[in-house]
């Protein structure tokens, strides 16, 4: 089944550039699982919330807004989509996840196939 | 040539006793519970009918499951749904061959679908309320409306619950599958702790107020003893079971026919369930020989230290204490605590208790927790504190919620300011 993991940081908390990430030890056994099992399938680091622009349409009129969609303690930082055999190793995988490990969140959702 | 009833009365066993493995069965088959459920409803509609005209079969089970099977297979061909489902079921039936009442081997070295069933109903991933509806629902075979009024909410709202249940199962690919080794433990942690919310909410309900909500802890009860039974192994699920039973076995002694609270001190022993309690003990005494202690067996343990006093004053608080301590290494909250400081008062006196409450207090814990100043209210009681004890009486009167606590609480008051 195929999932993404949207990965959840707390907001003002660090934000790593994807370079940043491919050297940093704490994200070395993740990277280096998911790259041995090619359990990956897509994935983005977003910038943050802060860069986020969000769109309404109401009638005719388009309206905009600065920031997410929704004002919470943490954002989406990043996606990762994996195709693994159920949520049990979906789960397991996230829960190995650098920012899970940092006190962030995953989230965990079955793509709609 | 039976009767009527008879053939009622096998329907009703067989539904008590089977409905569960068929439920299971039909699930790891299709794959799709609805279907699961339906068929296995269809089944025993048929039993009803044909268990009539031809008698009850040697194994009302393996004839059920059959049943359910081959209606599924109908079903499933009709609706030409999935010809890779129904291939997958064809195969399934195929391995364990047609059914034969007079070689139904045993399941030995097969896992039981109730197990896979069990423990994807307990699954970490779907809320708390929704594991024990779904426990209940598919594995116990309560409908709907008994669930709903088992736990007080409408049933629609509780028909939602098993619906939005099922949906994640299938759309998030909860595995349907008794857990690998690695994460038995933790999973084992989390389905026994369905069963045992299971029997508290039962156990919780106040006798005669509502028999559905009785009726939990039967339930509770008897998928313990299923669960014990398939993991023989597990000393916890052995333990919870005797722990229940245990528990059980005092349930019509904790109130009176007003309705009023009889503490464990005053309820007549002799009306415990000895049954119950000779099985609990012996349950526990098997479990806790393979050496791997938890929670639930010190539980049983110290729900074994009370239930086989002959006399309230025959009861070993200095064992219960030592469990209480035990018992914190597992669980460290709050409540555990207090429950030590019970029993230390009792085994030490009144003063070495208290001084466990006050620490409680110091630490601000279990604030607004009526059973704290309770317990300061009965050590300092027995003390003969009386007018302290009347103190701590108010205050747990400001805090108590449920009206039969309440009653019992305003009785000690009274004989308090009375002494």
């Amino acid at each position: 089944m195929k999932y993404v993991l949207f990965i959840c940081t707390p907001v003002g908390g660090e934000e790593l550039s994807p370079a940043e990430i491919a050297v940093d030890p704490r994200f070395a056994s993740y990277i280096h699982e998911v790259r041995t099992r090619d359990v990956v399938k897509g994935g983005a680091r977003l910038r943050p919330a802060a860069d986020a622009t969000t769109v309404r349409v109401q009638g005719d009129e388009v309206l905009l807004s600065d920031g997410p969609f929704a004002e919470t303690k943490e954002y989406i930082a990043g996606l990762d989509i994996i195709e693994v055999a159920d949520l049990d190793e979906a789960i397991a995988l996230a829960s190995r996840h650098p920012a899970a490990l940092a006190g962030g969140t995953v989230e965990v959702r079955p793509v709609w196939e | 040539m039976s009767t009527t009833d008879d053939i009622e009365e096998a329907v009703a066993t067989a539904f008590r006793e089977e409905w569960g493995q068929v439920v299971a069965t039909l699930i790891r088959v299709t794959g799709d519970w609805d279907l699961a459920e339906e068929c296995a409803q269809d089944a025993f509609a048929q039993a009803l009918e044909r268990w009539r005209r031809d008698g009850v079969p040697r194994r009302p089970g393996a004839w059920l499951t059959t049943t359910a099977r081959n209606r599924a297979l109908d079903v499933l061909r009709r609706e030409a749904v999935g010809a890779q489902k129904l291939r997958e079921a064809a195969v399934s039936a195929r391995d364990e061959g047609p059914y034969d009442p007079d070689h139904e081997g045993d399941d030995s070295g097969v896992p039981d679908d109730r197990l896979r069933l069990i423990f994807t109903c307990c699954h970490p991933a779907l809320p708390i309320e929704a594991r024990v509806a779904l426990t209940l629902r598919t594995l116990a075979g309560l409908t709907t409306p008994e669930i709903a009024r088992a736990f007080l909410v409408p049933e629609a709202t509780m028909a939602q619950r098993l619906v939005r249940a099922k949906r994640k199962i299938r759309n998030a690919g909860i595995p349907y599958r008794v857990p690998p080794a690695h994460l038995l433990p933790e999973r084992m942690t989390g389905v026994l702790g369905v069963l045992y919310l299971l029997f508290n909410e039962g156990y919780a309900a106040s006798t005669g107020a509502d028999l559905m909500r009785d009726g939990l802890c039967a339930e509770a009860i008897r998928l313990a003893r299923l669960l014990a039974r398939l993991m023989p192994d597990e000393p916890e699920a052995v333990g919870l079971l005797a722990l229940a039973l245990l528990h059980d076995a005092r349930r019509d002694t904790r109130v009176d026919t007003a309705g009023d609270l009889v503490t464990l001190e005053d309820q007549d022993r002799t009306r415990w369930d000895r049954a119950e309690i000779d099985e609990g003990v012996a349950l526990l005494a098997g479990a806790l020989r393979r050496g791997r202690p938890g929670p639930y067996q010190i539980q049983a343990a110290i729900a074994a230290c009370h239930t086989t006093a002959a006399r309230a004053a025959d009861t070993d608080w200095a064992d219960i204490a030592g469990l209480y301590g035990e018992l914190q290494r597992y669980v460290p909250s709050a409540v555990v605590r207090l429950n030590r400081a019970v029993a230390v008062g009792m085994a030490e006196g009144g003063e070495a208790g208290l001084a466990l409450v006050e620490e409680l207090e110091r630490h601000d814990e279990l604030s607004g927790y009526h059973l704290l100043p309770a317990t300061r209210a009965d050590l300092l009681r027995r003390m003969g504190r009386t007018r302290e004890a009347a103190t701590a009486y108010e205050r747990a009167l400001e805090l108590v919620e449920n009206d039969a606590e309440r009653r019992f609480l305003e009785k000690r008051l009274a004989q308090c300011r009375a002494a």
